[in-house]
């Protein structure tokens, strides 16, 4: 057993500079750049929820004024929504990881990679401001007539602030897609594409096509709100449900923006600790892009009781239920990739087991909202609610701390300590299901969302829902913490920890500014694991990786 | 279904909906259940048999083998959730079209309160009361922002617009009080624009409906007030053939329009005849009319539109002479 020690010149060291930081066009100095960026948004829009779970113990409005709970909603809305779960893991994973997945030095464009980062400050820096300024309250859906003639408050500022970012995920799609297209090494054909690239791709696609669609949405409600063009506002002669339509264009595939990727980490995670192929890589590779294209016609299942036509909400209702196919194909295939394997539960494979249920739990009630005649009562609920945090904690944040637990080593040369990485994925997990499960039950009683008062029938499953939320806060601290302190006192963890496959295994940890000494040749499929060879082979790579397994 | 009074698993049931809505509800949490808990066996089970260090001899299964079973686990999902979509589409075209015999009670909500009007005349404020046994159909429009009428006792829902009737009916099964929510969230007090939702037996509802304060004047009566007060009459009086055409009778007639389309002249039509009376003119008259768009609320619009539906065809002396 040797300690490998780490390596000496890498991306990290290679200079101290703050400047050799802001002005860096090397995607992996950028994808940290965007890891501050997205924790620091994540941990607003999380102190907006503690704010407004408190508020929810009680069936009367005494801890906060309706004014300040609906501005907190949105808050919490817009934030975790445009600032956190929409570029989380494109934008550190991605960047981080998709040229070295492909064998690249960088992506495509750099400096517009860098570019990116700037624009999406930019307007994370509006969105605050709008908070600063006073906050909104029009919720994150910006819904008119409220948003463009009603609310009194800063609308066009955090508008402006999710107009401006979403310039920055257009940019960060193309550069995904050109790079993808133009700069795989030799030997990697599109079939030797890791799926986590494959999602990525998917992902990029629904970016380029859809962000501009919410961009000129915005663009009017601020027309309408700061000139009185008459677009939405029925008093202006506009219509109202045109917002609708155009809002969930974009903001339906928002949603696979925010969980394709996650459901490429659970790929790249869950055969490297099964020490097995993934089982039907082809299945899940087009299921990704299945995904991508049928989340475009979905849309008008969020009108289903708005007054759109009886037979355009039966069409919407079919294809919605087709999303279903793809992701279900995905869950049997990850499931499946356990059979015969040699399976161990380190922190990766826990978030990305957990991922696999919540996001199970998750899809399945989204069928619940795709069924016409049951989405006529639960429509607006908390049963809505607690669907689409099952798919978006649940499924996003799961996959975002697996994949950085996961590649933790490779990002920053250090393993984290796994006792409290299980812990802390235990406790995330119980949470979780406290704080959201309730909700779908609050929800089917008839709890609607966005109140901030509520009859006394409704309390013991909110105060059940509160004292989750507490657990998760407590579960998502520990992370922050021991993560930080593994930068400095971690054990070293040499190129490959977990021996995985992978082209951005096969280069020092971290890598050179250039990520490989010489462009690697690849001659194998992806995910070649043997399920004998792994407990020997990590013991001798890595003391620090089973430091507190009591195996 | 429920452990005890105030904390329960499942709204109550008293419309004719609610019980089929909730055994489509329950044949996808039976779906959903039997899923969850197979993957989440399978995880289990197969994280513990094939737990690494175990010795083991672990031959791949056959390629062919797995195409069977990628198709069965398309297939499946597929077979599934088009049941469900047939089973909710049927019921949801139930659910939105009301039956011909309902009774029709107007409903304008604005920021943040429920004002509803009964066709008898009596009217209310963040309550409705309904009689149980016949279908009540409630025509809805907004003064203001996007709101949401909704009954969950009655698994009914649905959004009332600014600029647009919408409709939503129920049939109540089941007196009691029930909670009437707006579900669509509409600005600073949208928490309490809320209320209940009284079914009552039919002898009851007549009574309640007889029980309208003395001074209380018929939603036909105000309109009529109005409809002098806006000078309406000038224009549109019992011999007006020549100036406008007549109102008397128009509802839910066919209209000839000037562009040679013809129009049902339901409350959709009369009410945007008001508010912007050059989008369809009726054919053989002049474009005259000035537009009320801004002038009136909902409130007042719904009035006049009852005024001008309880107008008497003009049968014996217009037809005969």
């Amino acid at each position: 057993m040797t300690n490998p020690s780490a390596p000496g010149r890498n991306y990290l060291n290679v200079d101290y500079r703050f400047r050799s930081w802001l002005w860096t066009t090397d995607h992996k100095r950028i994808a940290i750049l965007y890891m501050i960026s997205v924790t620091l948004f994540f941990l607003v829009g999380g102190a907006a929820a503690v704010l407004f779970r408190l508020e929810l113990m009680t069936p009367r409005g005494d801890l906060v004024i309706a004014e300040t709970f609906n501005k907190l909603f949105t808050l919490h809305g817009v934030v975790m929504v445009f600032f956190f779960l929409i570029p989380a893991i494109p934008t550190v994973l991605g960047n981080f990881l998709l040229p070295m997945m492909l064998g690249a030095r960088d992506l495509a464009f750099p400096r517009l990679n860098l570019a990116s980062w700037y624009i999406f400050m930019t307007g994370g820096l509006l969105a605050i401001g709008s908070i600063i300024a006073g906050g909104v309250d029009t919720g994150w859906t910006f819904y008119t007539p409220y948003s463009s003639t009603y609310s009194n408050t800063n609308v066009m500022l955090a508008a402006l602030g999710a107009f401006v970012a979403g310039f920055s995920s257009i940019l960060t799609g193309l550069n995904f897609i050109v790079t993808t297209h133009t700069m795989r090494a030799p030997g990697m054909t599109w079939f030797r594409l890791p799926i986590f690239v494959w999602s990525h791709y998917a992902t990029s696609i629904i970016m380029v096509l859809g962000t501009p669609v919410i961009a000129i949405t915005l663009l009017l409600v601020a027309l309408e709100r700061g000139l009185g063009f008459g677009i939405f506002d029925p008093k202006l002669g506009g219509d109202p449900i045109l917002f609708q339509h155009l809002f969930w264009f974009y903001s339906h595939p928002a949603v696979y923006i925010m969980v394709l990727p996650a459901m490429g980490v659970v790929t790249e995670i869950v055969p490297c600790f099964a020490r097995n192929r993934l089982f039907g890589y082809t299945f899940v590779a087009f299921a990704s892009l299945a995904i991508a294209v049928i989340s475009f016609f979905v849309w008008g299942h969020h009108l289903f009781v708005s007054g759109q036509s009886i037979y355009a909400g039966m069409i919407f209702s079919v294809l919605s239920m087709l999303v279903a196919v793809p992701s279900a194909v995905k869950v049997f295939n990850w499931t499946a990739t356990l059979y015969r394997g040699s399976v161990s539960l380190d922190t990766p494979m826990l978030y990305a087991l957990g991922f696999i249920g919540l996001f199970t739990l998750g899809g399945l009630t989204g069928l619940f909202l795709a069924t016409l005649a049951i989405d006529v009562h639960v429509h607006d609920t908390y049963f809505i609610i607690a669907h689409f945090h099952y798919i978006m904690v649940g499924g996003t944040v799961m996959g975002y701390l697996g994949g950085i637990h996961f590649w933790w080593p490779k990002i920053t040369g250090r393993i984290y300590p796994e006792w409290w990485g299980r812990l802390s994925a235990g406790i995330i997990f119980i949470g979780f299901n406290l704080t959201f499960f309730p909700q779908f039950v609050l929800g089917y009683l008839g709890m609607p969302r966005r109140v901030h008062e509520y009859v006394d029938e409704f309390q013991v499953l909110n105060v059940m829902s509160s004292a989750g939320a507490s657990i998760l806060g407590v579960g998502y601290l520990i992370p922050l913490a021991y993560l930080i302190w593994s930068l400095r006192y971690g054990p070293v963890a040499g190129p490959n920890p977990w021996r995985a496959t992978g082209l951005e295994w096969q280069t020092q940890s971290p890598p050179t500014t250039f990520n490989f000494e010489t462009t690697p040749v690849v001659t194998e499929p992806p995910y070649h694991y043997d399920p004998g060879d792994f407990q020997m082979e990590r013991i001798e790579q890595s003391p620090g990786a089973v430091q507190g397994t009591a195996r | 279904m429920y452990m005890e009074e105030g904390f329960r698993l499942f709204p109550e049931q008293a419309s004719s909906v609610a019980p089929r809505v909730d055994a489509l509800y329950t044949f996808l949490l039976c779906v959903s259940g039997f899923f969850t808990v197979a993957i989440f066996v399978a995880i289990v089970y197969m994280a513990i048999k094939y737990r690494h260090g175990r010795p083991k001899d672990r031959p791949h299964p056959e390629p062919e083998q797995l195409w069977m079973l990628e198709i069965a686990w398309i297939v499946m999902p597929l077979a599934l959730t088009m049941v469900m979509f047939f089973w909710g589409a049927v019921l949801y075209f139930e659910i939105r079209t009301p039956p011909e015999d309902a009774i029709e009670l107007q409903v304008v909500g604005k920021q943040w309160m429920w004002k509803i009007y009964h066709p008898q005349g009596r009217s209310e404020i963040n309550e409705l009361h309904v009689p149980v046994g016949r279908p009540v159909r409630l025509r809805m429009i907004s003064e203001d922002v996007i709101h949401s009428f909704y009954v969950p006792a009655f698994r009914v829902k649905m959004d009332v617009l600014p600029g647009r009737y919408t409709t939503m009916w129920f049939e109540a099964t089941k007196p009691g009080e029930y909670h009437l929510f707006c579900a669509e969230y509409c600005g600073t007090e949208h928490a309490n624009m809320s209320g209940s939702v009284y079914a009552m037996t039919p002898a009851e509802y007549a009574e309640w409906l007889q029980g309208a304060p003395a001074e209380t004047e018929t939603a036909q009566t105000a309109g009529s007030k109005l409809f002098t007060q806006f000078r309406c009459h000038t224009c549109h009086h019992d011999d007006s053939e020549l100036r406008s055409p007549p109102l008397a009778g128009i509802f839910d007639k066919s209209i000839p329009l000037a562009d040679g389309r013809m129009v049902r002249a339901d409350d959709s039509y009369l009410r945007e005849s008001i508010v912007n009376p050059m989008a369809k003119v009726t054919a053989g008259f002049q474009p005259v009319m000035p537009a009320y768009q801004g002038q009136l609320t909902e409130e007042q619009l719904l009035l006049i539109i009852e005024y001008i539906k309880s107008l008497p065809p003009r049968g014996a002396r217009g037809d005969a002479s």
